[in-house]
């Protein structure tokens, strides 16, 4: 805008040191906004550089091979890459009713009012309490339930494993399935809602089956937040997870994930091919997660442009 | 219509609004169940010794976290000195700047920056810093918290930047103020209360990670304030209690786990108030 | 040696590795720093850790209840000296209802840990067991998630007595263990086991009785059932021992040794002027080193763990003073 103009008219308007003070302002904005990417960068290069040697060592079978063993210096991901799957998925299922819930209750049935804003600040709370007091409330509280539960069906009653883990799990991730879909839900046009209900529709028809849809890539933005989440989270599962390296069988199992193993054996791993495969899965994590990220961003972006 | 057909239709209607209140209702449980297990075991804890002395030896009673608090405190600064200048700056740059390759890839590196794993955060700061340094330290906590805390200021900043209505902006510049004054005087002062609980919202997240302090700050059993040393945070205390056999541990946890909520709330309450209060309406 | 108030200018020191003896040494520590001002900073992140940090010299000095293998020694930048600082045992302990004491063979202990015996009341367990009225509840293992000297002891101990165990598992600091579940540190598995009915797993003496919690008697190579307490933990370590004191003492000759014994090290540089160390520094840790291994087992019996005997803190004595610095020794 201003570089439009004329120099003269520059001259007039602004000293010299004022001209300085400007371009040193635009310098400084810019270079910030660089030093983010170039961060951004500069992790995704280091990751892949420390990978190097367990890439070269284990190539593709990395992600196919379920043995895990430091004394032979095997190093095979599969575990990990299960654990992973299964509790963040597990979460994501037990945690979607409620999310959906809270999305429906504050988006259309009480928009305003104190119940609406009781509820939002119930929910941002569940979002900011620390994941290792999730973990720590887990471990006295969870484990015992889920262990009473385990005798019962004549499972192994560890108490600990992918389905406690997965339980914590989907409490922490519930705002952030509910964050965008209710404000989404909210945005729904008046008038498609009232032409439904003009046509003799419920509440709860209006809701399902106009309200939902149209809401549907707020609803997946939401999701894939909670998915992003789920999937890096490190404190409370690995406190209630039982790590174990070895493939788990059943729901029941103790494993491990991608995240808790790093967070188990990196300050401790001396030999160099184990440190390389623990910064392979780190790789893996940021990769997988960032993926998730820029696939929400996408959706987010569509939902702004019908909205 | 057909009168049974109605009917179901309306039940449905009813139980469908009463599943979803039920569902609501339900998952607000957990986070009362866990507040009032906090309190109920750690308010015992807590005494004017647990705030002035650091822990005593295994199996010992008594002694206090002041070295997690300060810890934690110190961590926090060496976090935020780097990361609310260069991510209220970034963030200025993306508010001014809609389109352009800089900008996009920035907006990108900032929200992937965001959803990335605290853990790998950590093992990052670890090579980065603890390896170079040879040493661990809270200066290399401080920045894994820092690379955490920068995508959110960017963004907060970037957000509330892009609310400032342009009206304001131009009369500035139509009265012939330098743009970067207009920026500087004008404009962010309106935003902040914007940028400021981007801030907080920023400290409070990162007060409670634990997983990037394990290869970075390392624990310090003593205080500390030298940034170059290992020191002790609360979120790393809980971790290291909680999970041990001694029940004098457990109870110092949930103490810890008081103050670390208590704090978090706080900030969560001071971010409500500035919103309320501070908020610039156009 | 020592004068109380020496504040002039205190010097720290930054010591990471096993948690074995992370009881005793935060109580030595502790009243180190009382005495002379002195703060030592150890942190319980597992023998792995030790030696690992000790390797990048991230620390002043390592723990581990696993001894260097020659190979990670020859990798050392420098020549590291293992420091005996005291005898722990490992030992089985579990979660059963009544705290009875048990007696397992070497071969019963392998089978319970590859997963081979999975219920309390099996017949091999009651064979041994006779006077014992067993719970019908299936045996839960607890092992450790993390780099374990702790680990590396019991794992040494089952390789040598169980011929499967030595081949489909091996010997280390971390294994491919067949069953069970992880926990971190001593202080983990302990807390892990308190917490699960059913629960068995191995982990340090302290850990245990301080918990209050039973230990199993283990059959030595002798074939006595030997209880794991002070007393015979010191009688396995009556053995000749190397200059370096890198020995194993499991599986132990001594016919009233318990089984599953072992010194733990501190691993110090011996030449300490690398990196811009100050010769105070090193003088310090040199300090600590000898009243570690003189004054300080005072504190050994009552947190359970075993002193060293007279032969070990000879040879400790002159492996400490043997730490030079620019060439010189430091203690005279």
């Amino acid at each position: 805008m201003m570089e439009n103009q004329s120099s003269n008219k520059a001259e007039i308007l602004f000293s010299r040191q004022d001209r300085r003070k400007e371009s040193a302002f635009q310098k400084t904005i810019l270079l910030s906004a660089l030093a983010v990417v170039v961060l951004f960068a500069t992790i995704f290069l280091s990751l892949v550089l420390s990978s190097f040697p367990s890439i070269e060592a284990f190539g593709l079978s990395f992600f196919y091979s379920k043995t895990w063993d430091p004394v032979s210096k095997t190093f095979g991901s599969l575990p990990f890459l299960l654990g992973t799957l299964l509790t963040s998925f597990l979460a994501l299922l037990i945690c979607l009713p409620f999310s959906l819930a809270i999305s429906v209750f504050i988006g259309e049935y009480f928009t305003k009012g104190l119940l609406s804003s009781f509820l939002k600040n119930v929910t941002e709370l569940l979002a900011g309490i620390p994941s290792v007091i999730y973990g720590f409330w887990a471990l006295f509280v969870l484990v015992p339930i889920v262990r009473n539960f385990e005798t019962k069906l004549g499972v192994l009653p560890y108490g600990v494993g992918i389905l406690t883990a997965s339980l914590i799990l989907s409490v922490m991730i519930v705002p952030y399935a509910a964050s965008i879909g209710r404000e989404v839900i909210a945005l729904v046009p008046a008038d498609i809602k009232e032409a439904a209900y003009a046509l003799g529709a419920t509440r709860r028809e209006v809701i399902t089956k106009v309200v939902l849809p149209y809401a549907r890539s707020g609803i997946t933005a939401g999701i894939l937040l909670a998915l992003g989440r789920a999937l890096g989270e490190t404190m409370a599962v690995t406190m209630v997870i039982g790590n174990s390296n070895i493939l788990p069988h059943s729901l029941f199992s103790p494993g491990n994930t991608m995240a808790s193993v790093i967070a188990n054996e990196f300050t401790e791993a001396t030999h160099r091919l184990h440190v390389s495969s623990l910064m392979e899965i780190g790789l893996l994590l940021f990769l997988v997660t960032a993926i998730i990220n820029i696939l929400g961003r996408y959706v987010i972006k569509k939902v702004s442009v019908e909205a | 219509m057909d009168r049974s057909r109605l009917t179901l239709r309306l039940l449905k209607d009813r139980v469908f609004k009463v599943i979803v209140i039920f569902l609501c209702f339900l998952s607000m449980v957990p986070l009362f169940l866990i507040l009032s297990y906090i309190v109920k075991n750690g308010l015992a804890s807590l005494n004017w010794e647990f705030f002035v002395e650091i822990p005593k030896p295994v199996g010992e009673k008594g002694g206090g976290i002041v070295n997690a608090i300060v810890g934690s405190f110190l961590l926090v600064i060496v976090a935020s000195l780097p990361s609310i200048p260069l991510g209220i700056a970034a963030g200025v740059y993306l508010s001014e700047h809609r389109g352009g390759k800089v900008a996009y890839l920035g907006r990108l590196a900032a929200d992937v920056l965001q959803g990335t794993p605290s853990i790998v955060i950590g093992i990052i700061a670890y090579l980065w810093i603890v390896v170079t340094m040879k040493g661990f330290s809270a200066l290399s906590g401080g920045i894994a918290l820092g690379i955490m805390m920068l995508p959110v200021i960017v963004r907060a900043t970037e957000e509330t930047l892009k609310l400032i209505p342009d009206a304001l902006k131009e009369a500035s510049l139509a009265l012939g103020v330098p743009y970067y004054r207009t920026m500087l005087k004008v404009v962010l002062p309106a935003s902040v209360s914007g940028i400021t609980t981007g801030v907080l919202i920023s400290i409070a997240r990162v007060a409670g990670e634990t997983a990037p302090l394990l290869f970075t700050a390392f624990g310090n059993a003593f205080m500390n304030w030298n940034i170059i040393k290992p020191v002790n945070a609360l979120p790393l205390l809980i971790y290291n209690y909680a999970t041990s056999p001694y029940p004098e541990w457990h109870r110092v946890a949930w103490g810890a786990s008081c103050v670390l909520v208590g704090f978090v709330l706080a900030l969560n309450l001071m971010v409500r108030i500035i919103v309320g209060r501070w908020k610039v309406q156009f | 040696m020592f004068h109380a108030q020496s504040r002039a200018r205190t010097v720290d020191l930054l010591g990471g590795g096993a948690t074995f003896p992370y009881p005793l040494y935060s109580k030595m520590f502790y009243v180190y720093w009382k005495a002379t001002g002195i703060k030592v900073n150890y942190q319980p992140i597992g023998s792995g850790g030790g030696q690992r940090q000790i390797i990048t010299r991230t620390v002043d000095f390592g723990g581990s209840d696993a001894f260097m293998s020659d190979d990670a020694l020859a990798k050392a930048p420098a020549e590291i000296l293992h420091i005996p600082t005291c005898l722990g045992a490992v030992v089985v302990t579990y979660h059963l209802p009544g705290r009875p004491e048990l007696k397992f063979t070497r071969s019963l202990i392998a089978d319970i840990f590859l997963g081979k015996i999975t219920r309390w009341n099996d017949k091999r367990i009651g064979e041994i067991n006779p006077d014992i009225k067993l719970p019908e509840m299936d045996i839960l293992v607890v092992h450790r998630s993390d780099g374990s000297g702790t680990t590396f002891v019991f794992t040494d101990y089952l390789s040598k007595v169980n011929e499967e165990w030595d081949t489909r598992v091996g010997r280390g600091k971390a294994v491919n263990w067949p069953t069970g579940v992880g926990a971190k540190g001593n202080p983990g598995v302990t807390g892990l086991i308190k917490h699960l009915p059913g629960a068995i797993g191995y982990v340090e003496l302290g850990y245990a009785l301080l918990e209050r919690m039973p230990v199993a008697l283990l059959q030595n190579r002798a074939g006595r059932f030997i209880r794991p307490n002070s007393a015979s933990t010191s009688v396995a370590a009556n053995i000749p021992l190397p200059v370096d004191t890198r020995i194993s003492l499991t599986d132990t000759l001594s016919p009233d040794g318990y089984p599953v014994s072992s010194f733990t090290w501190i691993l110090a540089y011996k030449e300490q002027a690398y990196r811009k160390r100050s010769m105070e520094k090193a003088k310090e840790l040199a300090k600590l080193l000898w009243w570690m291994t003189h004054e300080g087992q005072q504190y050994a019996e009552s947190l359970y763990y075993a002193p060293l005997p007279d032969e070990a803190v000879r040879k400790a004595e002159e492996l400490i003073k043997s730490i030079s610095y620019d060439g010189k020794p430091i203690l005279e």
